[in-house]
């Protein structure tokens, strides 16, 4: 126990001073000072003492320096030593970065904001380059990458889409199964899944998924790539980072994409057949094929183009993310979180651009 | 004098406000080992990372045979990395890929080889930095040494013109250290490499070193023979030799 004594002005300190034994020394002694007038510190009765009871001696030494007249008389010589083994070096330190004013952080914010947003225009266009136009040069791509991805990220996710868009479909039929039955108009259901299912609600739920669990995995690889120079060392080996990693991810998502989305769309009919039979008693091959009637195939076109465009956002927003990180392992997390939420948002705001553009 | 094969002129590099490295001047001469020594922190992974163009450099010029490298087209400049060979301070390996792809993926991708001989040189340079068995290991499973000699193996795999080394021996035993320094001997005599070392071991430098470039405070304080580094009478590098010694 660290042992502190205050007796006719002088101050006592006894016992260990060490880590596990000072604890509330350290906050008793400036009390005492406050309280008292101290005239002697005294610290010969300390028997033992580490780099913790030297950092509160410092303290002790100022507290004294600010009171008029304390005499601090020497501590024992070994005692002594190993205090000046810690003695901290007070005119040498490092200041702490400034934080910024408010006005400050707002105009750096805009500022990496408009930097970034050019970074990300320019990725695009690289992965466009190499995803279409360089498609074909020779080298820098990594053989069986594009099969590998493609079960990855896409097929990967073909048994969590399809529950999800039964559900979905199912859910929604029977809402508005209910409201339809009421009005004996039960045969509409067809017409209603139809467009809601294959204009909005498979190709966006489709993408959300697809946001959350593969560009997610995707600013995760590419970020760790990042952090352990690995990207470094892909362009010291005259490899382009983004033609090696990201082209072929660009491509499997692409090329999965629609077919996510056409599962989606078969898993939710199938949730809303299970309505339209079992709960409003329709003929199945009359509610197919009044499905089937309502189709026009520049709908299904819409779909897909939607889907592949949702896709891309996808991909250049979580390799945006990916190459932007900053820091070691938290920033990666943070990265993957940035790219999960700015893609889910890029895909609701470009498919609210689809649906007035293709009323 | 013979032209020197990397020169660097007046070269200025930050990171955000704080300034690493001031008005270096510096030239690489081909085939010799040129040893960047220097306390730990005080900016060689920089300088490297900035003549090899990863990060910009804030002032200053590169040149590689007369050419400039800090605003080469890319297409030229991704022409004279498949001649430069890197080994990082922490490696990098693609931690997806095991050893052997590691590896090969310069040979795959610069050039035509057929797979034999492919296979043939990877295990080649496997042997040559003592890693034969760990070829189908991926780089989680390696010690911090041997990803060192992976790398160093993936670095030299185009036998490049230049080949430049982080801290190659750092973490390694004596007995690996010294056979990686006569390997980069070897390379250096054989296949008449240029070679650019970071390193702290004493011994290494004695082996190696051509040239030595002693970075002190962001500054280049001494560029010699390690004769004339002995005799230039300079206290930091006089301490850096005296600490170093083990007798
Ligand atoms: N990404 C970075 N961002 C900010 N500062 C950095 C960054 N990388 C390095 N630094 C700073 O640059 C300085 C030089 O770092 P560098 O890695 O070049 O040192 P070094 O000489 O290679 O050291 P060592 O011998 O330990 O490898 C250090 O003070 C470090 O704080
Ligand atoms: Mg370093």
């Amino acid at each position: 126990m660290a042992g502190i004594r205050f007796d006719k002005g002088t101050l006592y300190l006894e016992g260990d001073f060490t880590l596990k034994e000072l604890d509330n020394a350290a906050s008793e002694i400036p009390r005492i000072f406050r309280r008292n007038k101290v005239a002697t510190v005294d610290p010969g009765g300390i028997s033992k003492l580490d780099s913790a009871g030297a950092a509160l001696w410092e303290e002790i030494l100022l507290l004294a320096e600010h009171t008029e007249g304390t005499t601090v008389l020497p501590a024992r010589p070994e005692i002594q030593a190993v205090i000046e083994q810690f003695r901290s070096r007070q005119d040498k330190q490092t200041e702490p970065p400034v934080e910024q004013g408010w006005l400050e952080q707002i105009g750096a914010a805009a500022l990496r904001g408009w930097q970034s947003g050019r970074i990300a225009i320019q990725l695009a266009a690289d992965i466009f380059y190499w995803a279409f136009v360089g498609v074909f040069r020779r080298g820098g791509q990594r053989k069986g990458s594009l099969s590998q991805q493609c079960v990855f990220l896409g097929l990967d996710a073909l048994p969590i889409v399809a529950l999800l868009s039964f559900v979905i479909g199912f859910i929604i039929a029977l809402q508005a199964g209910v409201q339809m039955k009421a009005y004996s108009a039960g045969i509409f259901l067809a017409d209603v899944m139809s467009f809601a299912l294959i204009r909005e609600f498979s190709p966006l739920f489709t993408a959300i998924i697809l946001a959350g669990r593969s560009g997610s995995a995707i600013t995760a690889e590419i970020a760790t790539m990042k952090v352990s120079e690995e990207i470094d060392a892909l362009r010291m080996m005259a490899l382009d980072p983004v033609r090696y990693v990201v082209v072929p991810k660009f491509h499997a998502v692409s090329l999965m994409m629609p077919i996510l989305v056409a599962f989606s769309i078969l898993a939710a009919e199938l949730g809303s057949l299970l309505i339209a039979v079992g709960y409003l008693e329709l003929d199945l091959g009359v509610y197919l094929q009044r499905s089937l009637m309502v189709l026009e195939p520049s709908e299904l076109l819409v779909t897909f183009a939607k889907s592949v465009v949702f896709a891309w956002l996808i991909v250049i927003i979580a390799a945006h993310q990916g190459f932007q990180v900053q820091g070691g392992a938290e920033g990666v997390g943070r990265a993957t979180t940035r790219s999960v939420v700015a893609s889910i948002l890029a895909i609701i705001v470009a498919d609210a651009i689809f649906s007035l553009v293709y009323l | 004098m013979n032209a020197p094969i990397i020169s660097v002129r007046g070269l200025e590099a930050r990171y955000g406000d704080s300034s690493i490295l001031r008005d270096i001047d510096l030239d690489i001469r081909p085939h010799e080992v040129s040893v960047i020594l220097g306390s730990s922190g005080c900016g060689k992974t920089t300088l490297l990372k900035n003549i090899l163009r990863l990060e910009q450099p804030f002032a200053g010029s590169v040149k590689y045979w007369g050419e400039e490298l800090t605003d080469m087209h890319e297409i030229r400049y991704q022409e004279v990395l498949k001649r430069f060979g890197v080994l990082f301070q922490g490696s990098a390996l693609l931690n997806s890929l095991p050893v052997y792809d590691n590896i090969a993926i310069p040979l795959e991708q610069h050039t035509r080889l057929s797979q034999r001989v492919i296979d043939r040189l990877v295990r080649e340079k496997l042997h040559l930095v003592r890693l034969d068995g760990a070829i189908y290991h991926l780089p989680s499973e390696l010690s911090g040494g041997m990803k060192k000699r992976a790398a160093l193996a993936r670095a030299i795999v185009l036998d490049p013109e230049i080949l430049f080394c982080d801290e190659p021996t750092s973490g390694l035993d004596p007995l690996t250290a010294l056979a990686l320094d006569e390997l980069l001997l070897d390379l250096k005599s054989k296949l008449d490499m240029t070679i650019v070392v970071v390193t702290h071991e004493l011994a290494s430098i004695q082996r190696l070193a051509d040239r030595i470039f002693f970075i002190d405070n962001g500054a280049l304080i001494f560029s010699g023979t390690p004769a004339e580094a002995q005799k230039a009478g300079l206290d930091t590098i006089d301490h850096f030799f005296e600490a170093g010694r083990f007798d």
